[in-house]
């Protein structure tokens, strides 16, 4: 509680970096996915903390929101990496360009 | 030093302790994620990150939601990772090495520092957002975290929450319709069928 909201901010900041980066360098579908969840955690940490240091709910319910659309998007991307594994045979981002060839 | 950092309790060790932990581990699992080359070793990371995002959370007395963090990512989120890197098989072909693009990776590297750099810019400039304005119910009103996260959710953002159970049940029908083999059609069949059921559900969330 006695902590600075600023270290949360330049924790999630980092963390946020961390997922930028593993999104931008790996090519797996699934890590990238991964990736993608880190950010969101990296903003839902930023949420809480402006929650808690200008003594607003709102942040967290905010939070709450996001946590459903990540379950949403999390089910909806497997589904079409599965989709595409079943005509593709591959989970690479690099094998999967149909449409620029 | 003392300015940036907005100290305005005294830290406690215990406080510090906890935060260092949690931050350790959220560092570490991100690190993990990215850095793994088995994608089940990814995932796992992953669950630490959670985790140690949870323990932030109840640093920060957000305890409903540090519940609901396990719950939803951790016992939910990552166990539908593991099974479709199971069911795909794609535990272990994972070229970490080749690297189509010239330059992509130290241009990666580069860009995420400056924008990383960029976003604590933006916070020491805005002297980390701090102000009092309570908009909707203070953190520690009458009631416990839940009770404070249940009425913001329930007045004030009843509608964005009516829209949340909308998504869940399209993100169901899309999945089981993107997931399902398709008996006596081809595999070709299963992304036009997504088209007629995915149109008239789009409209009822705009709407």
């Amino acid at each position: 509680m006695s902590i600075p909201g600023s270290w949360y901010l330049i924790l999630s900041a980092l963390l946020f970096g961390i997922g930028a980066l593993g999104l931008l360098i790996r090519r797996n579908v699934l890590i990238m996915f991964m990736c993608l969840e880190l950010m969101l955690n990296a903003a839902n940490l930023s949420f809480v903390t402006f929650s808690r240091m200008l003594g607003d709910i709102a942040g967290q319910s905010a939070v709450f929101f996001v946590l459903v659309v990540a379950a949403a998007e999390v089910v909806v991307g497997l589904g079409i990496v599965v989709a595409i594994f079943r005509r593709r045979s591959t989970a690479v981002a690099d094998d999967i360009s149909g449409m620029r060839d | 030093m003392t300015d940036l950092f907005m100290v305005t309790v005294a830290r406690t060790i215990p406080d510090t302790t906890v935060f260092v932990a949690g931050a350790l581990m959220i560092l570490a699992g991100g690190i993990g994620v990215i850095a793994c080359k088995n994608p089940v070793h990814s995932a796992l990371s992953m669950v630490l990150t959670l985790f140690g995002v949870a323990v932030e959370f109840i640093e920060q007395q957000a305890e409903f939601l540090a519940a609901v963090q396990i719950i939803v990512y951790a016992g939910a989120i990552v166990v539908l990772f593991l099974f479709v890197i199971m069911f795909l098989g794609v535990d272990q072909n994972d070229d970490v090495h080749d690297e189509p693009l010239v330059a992509q990776r130290p241009l990666a590297v580069l860009l995420v520092i400056i924008s990383v750099i960029s976003i604590i810019a933006l916070g020491i400039e805005a002297g980390w957002a701090v102000g009092p304005h309570h908009v909707t119910g203070k953190t520690f009103g009458p009631y416990q975290n839940v009770g404070e996260v249940g009425r913001s959710v329930f007045t004030t953002y009843l509608f964005a929450f009516e829209a949340t159970a909308a998504l869940l049940i399209i993100a169901v029908v899309g999945a089981v319709v993107l997931a399902r083999r398709s008996g006596a059609a081809t595999s070709d069949a299963v992304l036009p069928s997504l088209a007629p059921t995915g149109a008239p559900q789009d409209e009822e969330v705009t709407s």
